[in-house]
């Protein structure tokens, strides 16, 4: 299978000591591959990385396309979207605006409003809370705009980071599948990072152990899922 | 009760000039998180080239054409020569400073400290209405200005995409940037759109004060400031409420107590909003960082 993204040998940080040394690992067009490690593992640092929005060396492939010179506004229009941590919800736009904004540079007016409404069918609770502005949403729905609002961009690679952090687990697991649902549905490709090990590898078709900036395992989710001593090392449970 | 009126009336003409001003100021706010200190300087370096197109001309039109265009190239080079630099708020207001002396420097150096005059495209002698003298011709056309303009600022930040990506860059750089704004831009557009409006407030405001000398946008930047904190730094409809209120309040205490009392009526009204809404009376709730 094609790797939809790929990283090589990447280095990045904020400041003079690196965070991530040297990490490679390749993203399956289609699949859902997790980051999964401890705080300060590197799992953040690098979907910003391959966002544009740290200073790297190595190299970012999209769809075989070398990404490194190219700024993280231009990146979105070459098929990358980003949820970041914490959702990235505009807190002073509305819902309908957050929405407006993910599609601004992939359609036209016709296409943009089809796909905004396919995503207020997808994310019901959002269709009844248009003119909310983003800070009068709950949690919950605060995920499902950012990630309602990167679809509407018709990405071919979302990079998610933490959609877990801070919502009730009946959340988590609908947000969870809605994701599966997706990337069976539309073959959306996928690199989530994520804390909640147990969730991100039940919807995972691989799993990336991070560990001090480094990569430590590499392998199908399932395998991962069953290594007892990698769970107990590096994941927590 | 006739003096009222005229007072209200010379007081509403004065407000949409100081509100024009103050949303100047709340525009680069808004794009960029920074007071503009320079705006006064910069408004009145474009009058300059202003005045001497009119001159050369004959027409006041050509004159507050070349008012706007200057005024935005001003914004397009300040923004882009110096403001860039700015490493966090702070450092921004001292180059607004810096700015300020330079312009402030050129404009005394070439034009000369002595005031003046500039002309005006239609009768200023307010209007006679049962008795009572009211705005005048001038006036009518200052107030025709700011509320198109007013009502132009408005649908663009309301309803076209360009507003939409500016005002997310402003709220949230970061991630407009990973939405595909272009952040860097947005800024300055900001910053072409706010100097352009504040050159155009600064020319309609000069010919119902002394006259134009390297110093005469500072009272009204002043005024303005006062008008943008009042009203709610991102807001442009608190900027113009904010400038009809402070240009009445400041017309009929000066009708009713003398013009030495006017700046502390102002002053008054400052502290009484930052007291009951210190983000301004048309701020937002302040929006929780999600």
């Amino acid at each position: 299978m094609t790797a939809a993204l790929e990283i090589r040998r990447l280095t990045a940080g904020y400041g003079a000591e690196p965070v991530l040394r040297e990490v490679s690992l390749q993203v399956p067009d289609g699949q859902v591959v997790t980051l999964l490690g401890a705080n300060g593992a590197g799992k953040t640092t690098l979907l910003r990385a391959v966002s544009g929005l740290l200073p790297t060396t190595g190299t970012v492939l999209l769809r075989e396309q070398d990404l490194s010179d190219v700024p993280p506004e231009q990146r979105v229009r070459r098929g990358l979207a980003h949820v970041p941590e914490g959702r990235g919800v505009i807190a002073e736009l509305t819902v309908e605006e957050n929405l407006r904004l993910g599609g601004l540079w992939r359609h036209g007016r016709t296409a943009l409003r089809e796909r905004t409404d396919a995503e207020y069918q997808r994310f019901e609770p959002l269709a009844r809370r248009r003119k909310a502005l983003g800070h009068q949403l709950s949690g919950g729905e605060r995920q499902m705009l950012a990630l309602a609002r990167a679809l509407v961009a018709a990405p071919d690679v979302l990079l998610l980071d933490e959609p877990s952090l801070g919502l009730a687990p009946q959340v988590v697991h609908s947000i969870m599948q809605t994701l599966r649902d997706l990337c069976d549905s539309t073959g959306l490709t996928v690199l989530l990072a994520e804390q909640n090990a147990a969730g991100a590898l039940s919807i995972a078709d691989r799993g990336v152990v991070l560990h001090l900036g480094e990569v430590r395992s590499d392998g199908p989710a399932a395998q991962i899922a069953q290594d007892e001593a990698l769970r107990h090392a590096y994941l927590g449970y | 009760m006739d003096r009222f009126v005229f007072l209200l009336a010379t007081g509403i003409a004065d407000g949409v000039v100081f509100a024009l001003f103050a949303l100047s100021l709340v525009l680069i706010w808004r794009s960029t998180r920074i007071i503009n200190f320079a705006a006064a300087a910069m408004a009145v370096t474009a009058c300059y080239l202003a005045l001497a197109v009119t001159d050369l001309t004959g027409s006041y039109w050509a004159g507050l054409i070349i008012a706007v265009l200057v005024g935005g190239t001003l914004g397009w080079a300040v923004e882009r020569g110096v403001m860039r630099a700015a490493r966090d708020p702070l450092s921004g207001v001292i180059l607004a400073i810096g700015t300020v002396m330079v312009l402030q420097a050129l404009t005394g150096i070439l034009a000369g400290p002595q005031s003046r005059p500039a002309p005006v495209p239609f009768g200023d002698r307010p209007v006679i209405v049962g008795g009572v003298p009211t705005l005048s011709p001038y006036d009518l056309f200052v107030i025709a200005v700011a509320v198109t303009l007013t009502a132009g600022l408005h649908t663009l930040f309301a309803r076209t995409s360009l507003g939409l990506q500016m005002r997310a860059a402003a709220f949230a750089p970061e991630m407009s940037r990973l939405l595909g704004v272009p952040v860097a831009r947005m800024r300055t557009l900001g910053w072409i759109l706010a100097a352009a409006v504040g050159a155009l407030a600064v020319l309609l405001a000069v010919p119902g004060e002394l006259g134009l000398d390297p110093h005469a946008g500072d009272p009204l930047f002043v005024s303005a400031f006062a008008v943008a904190v009042i009203g709610g730094l991102d807001s442009a409809e608190g900027a113009v409420i904010g400038g009809l209120l402070v240009g009445v309040l400041v017309s009929l205490v000066t009708g009713y107590l003398g013009a030495a009392v006017a700046p502390l009526g102002v002053l008054a009204l400052l502290a009484l909003v930052l007291l009951v809404r210190p983000a301004g009376l048309f701020a937002g709730v302040e929006a929780r960082r999600v």
